[in-house]
């Protein structure tokens, strides 16, 4: 396979082309009839999903460090390049989002009857801006994207959301846009003090790293404004106000982009600039109890609040909270296991929490409405349906054998050295999320069939299967062998520690992953 | 290379021929009306000859601006270097806009007084003598020719009881303005001894400070200026003047009047004073913090489209000082490009909201734009593009020249007030994105809202290029970036590489 790649030079434009297709497609899906743009969207993110898979095999996992990286000028008089490039922590979140767009085009499939054209182009132009962030290594390009991608989102939820949309989606796009005005402040001092420093102006992720000492007094701030844009977007406790009500508000696939990946943004924005950069402050004690502390409580206060909600797409919607503190938690134990569980979380809590929403758009498709007291004993009427959802739930709650477990077991298993306490809190948010997630299995689809409306519930279809199979298939693939996946992580984690915590940390750390080889 | 003796009538002439071109195009339109003011098609063709006039102005300055014409020995009553140019050149993308903007306009509103485009030329050409004076009493004049036919531009429409009122408001505190400016000019040069800017600038280079008159003249000064500009504390007028004048009319003075201020402040602060910052830096910084605070507040609660304009112009006003604030090349580069980018997308705004009003802008509200984009969705499209360059979104041109000026304030780690500066743009997002959610996430109010609203055609091509300036320049803005450092650069000679 690798030589094959090489043949025809695929490392040379691939990642080009993932940025460029989604942008060129939604052209013809914008000109197109309504009925054949979701067609053509189709293909385009099949084609995109089809493509990137080649990452798969070109990306070396020997190494940590930045492949395949391109970069052209474009603002020269600033020192601004077009710069991409993808490691290993970054690969994963670039599969991951090809693999949802193609499920979310073909989920919407029936879903949005109306301006067709217009979703299906920002849906095409919201994966640039995604894989833009994800392979992003100039800070300029890479603040670009981070913006440029609020639109389409903002536009998914603005105009093919629920009731509340238009308070949802201002309230997303203000709370976003808070948190990275003052990114973008901090990226230019931190240009200009490496400028003063090294007496070169640019922007390439690389030169800053190397130089970012040169922040010196400056750093926690700029630290704190990095940190504020990605924490709005994790979300970290408490600035997870917005998640509710954008998740609740947007079309099934816009929650499902809004959890599967958006929220991921901010822990991979904190995995590869914010801690980099600012490693004596990230890590600093006062920090690190802060960011702790915030990262339990959205662990068992997300939990909670999960537990309460009536409304099915709320209690998915906070779970989210909780289960992203577990990634906070195991970026900031910052050894091997607990990154490498933190990434796994990310690409697992995509899987599951995607398919829960999709879950959760195919049920209020049928019934119009979320509220668990409506539905009730439909394992009955609808067994395939049922049989998936428990499945998912299940991986949601982290249940050996699928994906789910291994992310918490690694996280909690790579912390409990270091912060004993914190992690012996953030474990009952495993034992929550079991109960959240059981009891809302229990009364939509277990109990006593006792409403008659549910009686006619039709079971899923063959284009809805379509979209759920892969995302199982996932879910038990990485559930039964991890192996891959971590040995793709393990070297840009290893690369990630000794940057962060320098060289001889990694050293001290460097036993076997446990659970690499089955 | 093209030097010019501007001591001599022939080198100050061919120096001053852009402005020259374009009174002779103005004295043209005069005559042409002084026949032919009657009816529509008379009006339209004062418009054309308008607009032909700016032609020869353009070419005059062209064949400056490529000549590299320069002064020979020291600079006198008016500059000759690329800032003067690029500043020219944006006054007459101004003016144009407006003109073709106007030629629809006019007509639809039954304001058929060709005089209307001898006067807008007759107020650009002030425009550029006061944004390429060399002196502080050549500015005043040039202000002053801008200013009077700017009076009686805004209450043009003379059937309006708010037109009425815009133009009595406007004429009232601009008098009162100038009075502070003149006064100012005068103590300065009691101080001084001249009113040559790079005179005043040599007189203090080795460390000799302005004297406490000096000061107090360099203070009037700024606050004349800062009425010109509307800046807050001095912005009172603006959102009444903005509201009654024709719509046109308002997108010429949020625009050239605001552009030609500016500059001219550059010039003056750059050249004159660029040894007494401390002096005038805490000036600018407060009036720039006033400004995108109270700008950006007040324009959160209004309902008018047209309303929100003129307080998110007085924000604007806001950043363009904060661009002034570091004094240095990228400072000023900072200013061509954002006041570049802030002139487009406004005229461009303002021409959608003149098609949008029919007979009534000031009707026009988040409410009446409903469902835009169902109906005339190349015309919610241009309005979006208007309203996230306004509020400096990346991809826009608009985001190219906040990113500037945060850039030389940065440079100079003038941190505080990029911060506000982009505090203050968070604040601006909360009444720009309501209209694009009003235009594309709401349903119409009813089946035949926005039947009416089509641009006539001169107004589309004008918008079109606007747009499309403001995306390209704003995906591939290395080109303008660096054209605007080169030509401040040849300004501002204290360079301070970046």
């Amino acid at each position: 396979m690798t030589s094959l790649l090489a043949s025809i030079g695929f490392e040379r434009w691939i990642l080009h082309v993932l940025l460029a297709l989604p942008l060129v497609a939604a052209v013809p899906v914008l000109l197109a009839p309504a009925a054949l743009a979701r067609r053509i969207a189709l293909v385009a993110t099949t084609v995109e999903f089809v493509l990137s898979l080649g990452l798969w095999w070109a990306v070396d996992t020997a190494s940590g460090t930045l492949q395949l990286v391109v970069s052209v000028p474009w603002i020269k008089a600033w020192g601004i390049s077009y710069a991409v490039g993808i490691d290993g922590i970054s690969l994963t979140m670039v599969l991951l989002t090809t693999l949802l767009m193609p499920l979310c085009v073909l989920g919407s499939w029936n879903y949005i009857t109306e301006r067709e054209r217009g979703y299906y182009a920002m849906l095409l132009t919201l994966l640039t801006g995604v894989l833009g962030v994800f392979v992003a290594t100039d800070l300029f390009l890479f603040y670009v994207f981070w913006e440029v991608m609020l639109i389409p989102m903002y536009f998914i939820i603005g105009i093919w959301g629920g009731k509340n949309r238009l308070y949802a989606t201002i309230k997303f796009f203000l709370f976003t846009m808070a948190g990275s005005l003052l990114m973008l402040v901090a990226i230019l001092v931190l240009a200009w003090v490496v400028a003063g420093k090294t007496g070169t102006l640019s922007f390439a992720y690389e030169h800053l790293l190397a130089n970012s000492a040169a922040a010196g007094p400056l750093a926690p701030y700029l630290f704190a404004a990095f940190a504020l844009a990605f924490a709005v977007k994790v979300p970290v406790f408490p600035l997870h106000t917005w998640l509710p009500d954008a998740h609740v508000e947007a079309p099934t696939a816009g929650s499902v982009l809004l959890a599967g990946i958006l929220l991921k943004m901010g822990t991979y924005g904190f995995l590869r600039f914010a801690v980099p950069f600012f490693p004596e402050v990230a890590m600093s004690p006062w920090v690190t109890n802060l960011v702790l502390a915030l990262a339990v409580i959205g662990i068992v206060y997300g939990a909670l609040v999960a537990m309460v909600q009536p409304d099915i797409k709320k209690l998915v919607a906070y779970s989210s909270v909780s289960h992203l503190g577990f990634v906070m938690l195991g970026i900031w134990a910052a050894t091997v296991q607990s990154l490498q569980g933190a990434i796994m979380i990310m690409i697992g809590h995509g899987l599951a929490t995607g398919a829960l929403f999709f879950l959760v758009g195919m049920l209020y498709e049928r019934r119009h409405t979320r509220d668990i007291s409506a539905y009730g004993g439909i394992a009955k009427v609808v067994p395939v349906f049922s049989l998936v959802f428990t499945v998912v739930a299940l991986a949601s709650i982290g249940l050996p054998g699928l994906n789910g477990f291994i992310g918490e077991f690694l996280v909690l298993l790579g912390s409990f050295r270091a912060h004993p306490i914190t992690t012996g809190i953030a474990t009952t948010g495993v034992i929550f999320a079991a109960a959240y997630l059981l009891w809302a299995l229990q009364r939509i689809i277990f109990n006593p069939l006792d409403k008659r409306e549910n009686e006619s519930l039709t079971d899923l279809s063959a284009r809805e299967l379509a979209v759920l199979l892969p995302l199982l298939a996932g879910i038990v693939w990485m559930g039964l062998f991890p192996a891959p996946v971590l040995e793709r992580i393990e070297p840009a984690v290893r690369h990630y520690i000794e940057q962060v915590r320098g060289p001889i940390a990694a050293l001290e750390l460097s036993e076997r992953t446990p659970g690499a080889r089955p | 290379m093209m030097p010019l003796d501007l001591r001599t009538p022939f080198g100050v002439t061919l120096a001053l021929m852009p402005e020259i071109a374009l009174t002779a195009g103005a004295l043209v339109v005069l005559l042409v009306n002084a026949w032919r003011h009657r009816t529509a098609a008379d009006s339209r063709l004062s418009g054309y000859v308008a607009l032909a006039s700016l032609v020869p102005s353009a070419i005059a300055l062209g064949l400056l601006w490529t000549g590299g014409a320069r002064p020979e020995g020291a600079p006198f009553m008016v500059a000759v270097d690329g800032f003067r140019f690029a500043a020219l050149a944006l006054i007459l993308v101004a003016t144009a806009a407006t003109i073709l903007l106007s030629l629809g306009y006019l007509e639809r509103e039954g304001l058929i007084a060709p005089e209307y485009y001898s006067l807008v030329l007759f107020a650009a050409s002030g425009m550029m003598f006061m944004a390429g004076a060399e002196d502080l009493i050549v500015l005043f004049l040039g202000l002053e020719v801008m200013s009077v036919s700017v009076y009686v531009l805004a209450g043009f429409n003379r059937g309006s009881v708010f037109s009425a009122e815009a133009a009595l408001k406007y004429f009232l505190i601009g008098a009162f303005a100038s009075a502070f400016l003149l006064y100012g000019i005068a103590l300065l040069w009691g101080a001084t001894g001249s009113t040559s800017l790079s005179a005043i600038g040599a007189g203090q280079s080795g460390g000799v400070a302005l004297t406490a008159i000096g000061k107090v003249g360099l203070g009037l000064f700024l606050i004349g200026m800062g009425f010109k500009v509307a800046s807050v504390p001095f912005h009172m007028w603006a959102p009444d003047v903005y509201d009654g004048s024709p719509t046109p009319v308002t997108g010429f003075m949020a625009t050239g009047v605001k552009a030609a201020g500016f500059l001219a402040l550059v010039r003056v602060l750059d050249v004159a004073f660029p040894e007494a910052h401390e002096a005038w830096q805490p000036v600018i910084a407060g009036l720039a913090v006033a400004s995108m605070v109270l700008g950006n507040l007040v324009a959160l609660a209004q309902r008018s489209l047209k309303r929100m304009l003129a307080y998110s112009s007085i924000a604007h006003a806001g950043y363009l000082l904060g661009s002034i604030w570091a004094g240095t090349t990228l400072g000023a580069a900072s200013t061509l490009l954002y006041l570049g980018a802030y002139a487009l997308t406004t005229l461009a705004a303002f021409g959608i909201l003149a098609v949008l009003g029919r007979g009534g802008e000031r009707e026009v509200t988040l409410d009446s734009i409903a469902g835009l984009a169902t109906r005339r969705p190349w015309l919610a499209f241009a309005l979006s593009v208007c309203m996230l360059s306004l509020l400096g979104f990346p991809g826009t041109l608009g985001f190219v020249g906040k990113w500037a000026i945060l850039a030389s304030l940065v440079q100079v780690r003038q941190l505080p007030l990029a911060v506000i500066l982009v505090v203050t743009s968070l604040v601006s997002a909360g009444y720009y994105l309501p209209v694009i959610m009003s235009a594309y996430m709401r349903e119409p109010e009813s089946a035949e809202s926005h039947d009416q609203a089509g641009l006539p055609r001169a107004a589309v091509v004008t918008v079109t290029i606007a747009i499309a300036v403001v995306l390209i320049f704003g995906v591939l803005p290395s080109a303008a970036l660096s054209s605007a450092i080169a030509t401040a650069g040849t300004m501002v000679q204290s360079v301070a590489a970046p």
